[in-house]
């Protein structure tokens, strides 16, 4: 049902994603790296682990714990970020953790713990999702045990349309009529099925479940440009 | 070599349809498919399907030899750091000779490094031995870190590479599993030259046509390789040791 | 988190390189330094972002501007605060949490290099004395520590102050709604002054450590020097480290330091201002 939103500001279909640029083995001394683009956000990954655990009270005998720190670069945003933790990344960490977990298997590493440590150098929307895309590479490139990938996606709503992967513009600007809706998206590559999901806005029960589809056809597109990154052996930094 | 090409998967991926094949490391059974659980080279010999993993941190496997520092003294043996998430243990009783227990520091001490070998690998560590001949304490020379997954294609097919590169140096080239390499010849320079070859054919462990690149690189620091060019089958098979 | 284990055999041997033949494990002169690339864009939503590398050494640093009331001491001055995060992802030896204290010293000892030399002009910053200055933030993260993060962290602070555009203010609706194109920041350019540090390894004084050499450096000293009419002119000094240093030694950190500042500011001036 078409509303006021009839053509994006770029120029993008409804479903597309904007270009997206990947790479592995950004930083040479981690055990796992990569870095994800979608338009002008930007996320770096590092995975440190499995290495042992300290406080030894926070061990687990029958697994390693993954662990996720998501922040944002000071200047990545317009208004300065005071460098530290805050609620917003707190949270980010704490979802983002659950939806790697969900395919990396740990239980060969007991004791240990894999850190996974997402930067944003510069955000324009959509910061949560590519820094899991990122994570998810970094993951596969430290040669951890994972079943399948994980390829994360925004989907929103502009006054009555559905629109994939807003940009901040169509994130900010929508405030005066219904407003728009942001709902990130995480899928499993092999099963697809969702490994975060988040909602905030209005939005009706069919239009919830296009939602849905939408993020999988995205997140196919998504999926595509991880695996050439990880497949592209001579973008990659050897230690 | 039953390896077709260098075939690179990701996890998830499907790498072969069909219930005759087997998966083995880093590759698990999904109704019809065998799929990849590890970022890594596809290697089917057999029917047997492995994922051998490209990048990442070493995990110690029972009989690797590893290159370790001494980091701390117990009263039964010697800690040792080898780059894992965990040290390796050292008792006393897998040393080549009696070691009182107040000439523990004296007989390997804090600082020093050794080759062990991995005897038996834990939830808590990693045991190490240092009983047979070939293992043992080292000195002098120069350590340098390379990935373990690169540690196959330093040592060459049966031992080719150090091989070349003795020639070519004068240095022996000991390559530990766990990605720890030492290098040891009569001159610091030539030491310093055999380090840049070894980090040259780390850099470039999954490129085709290794050996010749090699020789070249070799060349060009204007030392004269005099390993006879040989008919080497490019093949990246990790020889796990 | 896990301390940097140096071998014994690997100290001798980096020692005894440099003691008798001035050379280091990786080919390098004493005095050589690795090879410095310069990425800038970083981020377009701040003043100005670059990526510094040294060697595999590399550092992301920004700059942002800010509108504050000034300080009641100096009410036509704008303010000026660096930040350096020492942060884990760059290496095993990092920490996660608040700053530790060499995270704090880094940033206050390039804090103090830009701000002594008088290379920002506060005066040019203020916009309505005594109601309202710019505030200037340097945020660098360490992104990758493969020895010597003080310079790359340093070359990035003026190399982003440099580069940074200044901001447009739009008064009535009292917010910064972009950025000038060609206009920078207010900087006195002449008195640009960057800083080395050069540590004691083995007998010798080395320039632009490797990770192993600064793992068992006896002593390190940061300098930063800037041009006073075409000589070298030290705007700030730090002695960091438990150890000691002789006379003779200070001595050949300062002719080191002279000839390298001689060797690498006009390339510097050119990273900074293009």
């Amino acid at each position: 049902m078409a509303g006021i939103y009839t053509k994006r500001d770029d120029g993008r279909e409804m479903t597309e994603v904007r270009p997206m640029k990947a790479k592995v083995g950004i930083v040479p001394s981690a055990d796992g790296s990569a870095s994800f683009e979608t338009g002008k956000t930007k996320a770096i990954a590092v995975v440190r682990g499995p290495r042992t655990l300290h406080p030894q009270h926070m061990q687990d005998a029958q697994t390693g714990i993954l662990r996720v720190n998501y922040g944002m670069m000071p200047f990545s945003v317009e208004d300065r970020i005071r460098p530290g933790p805050n609620r917003r990344s707190e949270e980010i960490s704490k979802v983002t953790q659950w939806a790697l977990n969900s395919v990396v298997d740990l239980s060969g590493f007991p004791n240990t713990v894999v850190d996974v440590f997402i930067q944003i150098p510069q955000a324009d929307a959509g910061t949560r999702v590519a820094g899991i895309n990122a994570a998810a590479m970094a993951l596969a490139h430290a040669g951890l045990p994972m079943k399948q990938m994980v390829s994360a996606i925004g989907v929103g709503k502009i006054d009555k349309t559905l629109v994939v992967d807003l940009d901040k513009f169509e994130d900010s600007e929508f405030h005066d009529e219904e407003g728009s809706t942001d709902i990130p998206i995480v899928l499993t590559s092999r099963t697809k099925e969702i490994a975060l999901l988040q909602l905030d806005g209005k939005i009706s029960i069919q239009e919830f479940k296009d939602v849905i589809e939408m993020g999988k056809k995205a997140c196919d597109d998504i999926l595509k440009v991880q695996m050439d990154a990880l497949k592209n052996v001579t973008e990659v930094s050897n230690e | 070599m039953a390896n077709t090409k260098r075939q690179i998967v990701v996890p998830g991926e499907t790498i072969v349809t069909g219930n005759e094949f087997l998966p083995g490391d880093g590759a698990y059974r999904d109704g019809e498919e065998v799929v990849a659980s590890r970022y890594g080279i596809v290697t089917i010999f057999e029917k047997h399907v492995r994922v051998v993993p490209v990048s990442g941190a070493y995990y110690p496997r029972r009989g690797n030899t590893i290159i370790a520092t001494v980091v701390d003294i117990t009263f039964n043996g010697w800690l040792l750091d080898f780059g894992g998430a965990q040290n390796a243990f050292l008792p006393v009783s897998e040393v080549p000779r009696y070691v009182n227990k107040n000439e523990m520091a004296e007989f390997l001490d804090f600082g020093e490094t050794v080759i062990v070998k991995v005897w038996d690998v834990k939830s808590r560590g990693v045991d190490a031995s240092m009983k047979m001949r070939g293992f043992g304490k080292i000195d002098g020379g120069m350590i340098i870190s390379i990935g373990p997954n690169k540690v196959p294609r330093v040592i060459g097919r049966e031992g080719s590479m150090v091989k070349m590169i003795k020639a070519a140096t004068g240095c022996d080239v000991t390559v530990g599993q766990n990605g720890k390499v030492w290098i040891s010849g009569k001159d610091t320079g030539m030491e310093v030259a055999t380090r840049k070859i070894v980090e040259f054919i780390a850099d470039n462990a999954t490129i085709a046509g290794l050996t010749e690149k090699v020789e070249s690189f070799i060349k060009e620091l204007g030392l004269e390789s005099e390993f006879p060019v040989e008919i080497v089958e490019e093949n990246t098979d990790g020889e796990n040791n | 988190m896990s301390k940097y284990i140096m071998p014994n055999l690997q100290k001798d041997k980096i020692e005894s390189y440099l003691n008798k033949e001035g050379k280091r494990l990786d080919g390098r002169t004493a005095d050589e330094f690795r090879e410095i690339t310069i990425e800038d864009g970083i981020s377009k939503n701040s003043a100005s972002a670059v990526r510094v590398k040294i060697g595999k050494t590399e550092v992301i640093c920004g700059v942002h501007l800010g509108l504050a009331t000034p300080y009641p001491d100096s009410p036509d001055e704008g303010t000026f605060m660096t930040n350096a995060e020492l942060h884990p992802m760059a290496s095993q030896q990092f920490d996660i949490g608040r700053p530790g204290i060499n995270a704090i010293e880094m940033s206050r000892v390039i804090d103090r290099g830009i701000r002594e030399s008088g290379f920002i002009d506060f005066k040019g910053l203020c916009i309505k004395e005594g109601e309202k200055i710019w505030q200037v933030f340097v945020d660098i993260t360490a992104i990758n520590d493969d020895g010597n993060l003080f310079d790359a962290a340093g070359l990035a602070a003026i190399i982003a102050l440099g580069r940074a555009r200044m901001p447009i203010y739009d008064e009535e609706a009292d917010k910064i709604t972009g950025y000038e194109e060609k206009k920078g920041i207010p900087l006195a350019k002449d008195v640009l002054s960057f800083s080395m540090t050069f540590h004691k390894v083995g007998d010798k004084i080395v320039a632009d450590v490797s990770k192993d050499e600064e793992a068992i450096s006896k002593c390190r000293i940061t300098i930063a020097i800037g041009d006073n009419n075409g000589e070298a002119r030290i705007t700030a000094m730090q002695k960091g480290g438990a150890g000691t240093i002789s006379s003779e030694d200070m001595e050949s950190v300062l002719k080191l330091a002279e000839s390298k500042w001689t060797e690498m500011f006009p390339k510097v001036k050119e990273y900074v201002f293009g």
